[in-house]
């Protein structure tokens, strides 16, 4: 909708409908011209091609469907899986189809110089009759393959896209390539008969199938670059995930909420931003998952809906951990302010994952989103799409207004990172990091705020304990140092005084670690300290 | 065929001398200009123009194109040229 209120001569667009596509396409498909959504085969042109129309219904503009390939009956079959029911969109003067499929019953010779005008006569014929603005042609290569004059063919190609043009309608058409990155199309001429193109591609990568959707060209308009993962789901058809789109559009907000925990709010100078999204790193065992109830319990007791995805314990195990902390799971479903999500992540994909996360959102509502863990679905993809991923799950959580959780577990016991928080330290607003001390013989727990977007955090890296009653926070380490790296170093006390000596103006304020006597003004409170 | 373009005169000038050599006349011809009629090339399937169907006798056959290459279009047809001395299409 982009160009609509702008000089008449710049190229209007269509909105498809297909409301993640829209984003990419920067308001939809340029109206009235041809787009050629070329792919590989199983890269699901068909079915952006009828999504294209379906779409359209949706919105009450009836749409044609001319096929080269699939009959018409195999078609209406195999979208109804989708939830598009085409046979009774074909009864209510919905949609129309041109069925061009071959035939194997009717033997053709070809005697002389031919042209394709009764298909163009029937492709008018069928969009005067449903009054269409959407028309829909699958596949160009296979009108090659139908007829042995080639050059023939891609005359008459040219003259179907722009008797197309003549009509008034805005139009899809799918060609085949051999290759995800090799030539656009499989003829060399079919990205020449179409104002736009777009690619399809399913690419194979680390025996993971990746879909992504590319606008190559759109003539005279504007739209985003580069390619977008997508996804096709049942009941949903092609859904694209728009990275860039997302982050664009992010609110902020000053709201504070509680971590669940009194001390970990101090900590973090007050609690969490409403939309922010806080990563917890640690080692296995070092209290992630008890945070995460904890983070549940906070909102449930502040009357807030809370969503758990957890991927790596099984629903039984996490209410009965949850109750040895004192929490009650079972009781927050049924009160209907938690929802517990449980699944192992190899189940699908992340496209679809994210997908299916976004639908159980939409649905639920919550106002915190804890997933316990990322790590666990690390491994279901590739690097490249577990990023989109998280870029995409984030943004989709602040966007909403939702304040997330996250929790990565870190491959080493004592200190160390993992690929997770690599990727996605600088996506996330919080970072905390809960570590093993090792400490006189004995294995202690320590927490400390990394980072936190836009806030004063204490710096000091605390001891807690987990008992009966969650997570109890203790003193900080500090007569330790080393701990982040992994090898904690004791240190005598002298030693620190003489360290602080050097910030002569900071030592009272660092040295007494009361968080309530820290100034109110955290952008003040960060110019009075050292930077260390 | 497609309106009254060149291409649609040809064909029919071809047809009309293929059959009037080879068939005696003996033959019913239906034109329909898909233009006006588009419901009957959509009920037949038609794509290429002309397209040249025959009905009878069995089996149904298509030629498309505009008919000069006469050898062709009496395969298509499964018509034995007229050197032979039966008249009629003569099934396989």
């Amino acid at each position: 909708m982009t160009s609509r209120n702008a000089e008449p001569l710049s190229v209007e667009k269509l909105r498809t409908g297909i409301s993640s596509l829209d984003i990419i396409a920067k308001g939809g498909l340029p109206k009235n011209r041809t787009t050629l959504i070329s792919g590989t085969a199983g890269s699901g042109k068909t079915v952006f091609g009828i999504h294209f129309l379906a779409a359209g219904i949706q919105l009450g503009e009836p749409g044609v469907f001319v096929t080269f390939e699939e009959s018409v009956t195999d078609v209406k079959k195999n979208m109804h899986s989708f939830g598009w029911d085409l046979a009774k969109w074909e009864k209510e003067g919905m949609i129309a189809f041109v069925d061009a499929s071959p035939d194997p019953h009717i033997d053709t010779v070809e005697a002389g110089g031919f042209d394709l005008g009764a298909l163009v006569a029937r492709v008018q014929n069928a969009v005067k009759k449903v009054k269409a603005t959407r028309v829909t042609v699958d596949s160009l290569g296979a009108v090659f393959s139908q007829f042995s004059d080639q050059s023939m063919v891609r005359g008459e190609l040219f003259r179907i896209a722009s008797a197309l043009k003549g009509m008034g309608v805005t139009a899809v058409l799918t060609a085949e390539r051999t290759d995800d990155h090799g030539p656009v199309a499989r003829f060399g001429v079919e990205e020449f008969i179409a104002d736009n193109v777009m690619i399809l591609r399913n690419a194979l990568e680390d025996e993971t199938r990746r879909r992504t959707i590319e606008i190559l060209k759109f003539r005279g308009c504007d739209h985003q670059k580069g390619e977008y993962p997508f996804t096709i789901i049942p009941h949903g058809g092609v859904i694209v995930i728009p990275l860039s789109a997302m982050q664009l559009s992010m609110k902020s907000s000053d709201v504070r909420i509680s971590s669940g925990n009194k001390e970990l709010d101090e900590m973090c100078g007050g609690g969490f931003f409403r939309d922010s999204v806080t990563l917890l790193s640690g080692a296995t065992g070092t209290g992630k998952t008890l945070t995460v109830a904890q983070f549940l319990q906070g909102g449930a007791l502040a009357g807030e809906k809370c969503l758990l995805l957890a991927f790596e314990e099984s629903r039984d195990q996490l209410v009965r951990n949850a109750q040895g902390w004192g929490f009650d799971f079972d009781a927050m479903e049924k009160k209907g302010t938690l929802k517990v999500v449980c699944d192992y992540p190899d189940v699908q994909g992340l496209e679809d994952w994210l997908v299916t996360i976004q639908s159980i959102i939409n649905e639920f509502k919550p106002q915190r989103v804890a997933l316990d863990s990322l790590s666990a679905l690390e491994n279901v993809g590739t690097v490249k799409a577990f990023r989109e991923f998280v870029i995409g799950l984030t943004s989709f959580i602040k966007h909403q207004e939702i304040t997330g959780m996250f929790t990565s577990t870190t491959g080493s016991l004592m200190g160390g990172d993992s690929i997770t928080e690599s990727h996605i330290s600088t996506l996330t607003d919080s970072i905390i990091l809960l570590r093993y001390v090792e400490m006189f013989g004995d294995m202690k727990r320590g927490l400390t705020v990394l980072k936190m977007r836009g806030s004063w955090h204490d710096k000091a890296i605390r001891e807690f304990t987990i008992d009966k009653g969650g997570m109890q926070m203790g003193r900080p380490f500090r007569n330790v140092t080393g701990i982040l790296s992994g090898s904690p170093v004791h240190v005598s006390p002298a030693d620190i005084e003489r360290v602080w000596r050097q910030f002569d103006h900071d030592v009272g304020d660092r040295r007494t670690p009361d968080i309530a006597a820290a100034p109110k003004d955290p952008v003040a409170a960060k110019a009075k300290r050292p930077k260390s | 065929m497609t309106g009254t373009s060149p291409r649609a005169q040809v064909a029919i000038a071809n047809l009309e001398r293929i059959c009037a050599e080879e068939l005696q006349g003996q033959y019913e011809l239906e034109i329909i200009d898909v233009l006006e009629h588009p419901q009957r090339a959509e009920d037949e399937k038609i794509l290429a123009t002309p397209t040249l169907i025959k009905q009878l006798p069995p089996p149904l056959r298509r030629v498309i194109g505009d008919l000069s290459d006469k050898a062709k279009v009496l395969l298509g047809l499964e018509v034995r040229p007229q050197s032979a001395t039966s008249p009629t299409p003569r099934a396989t």
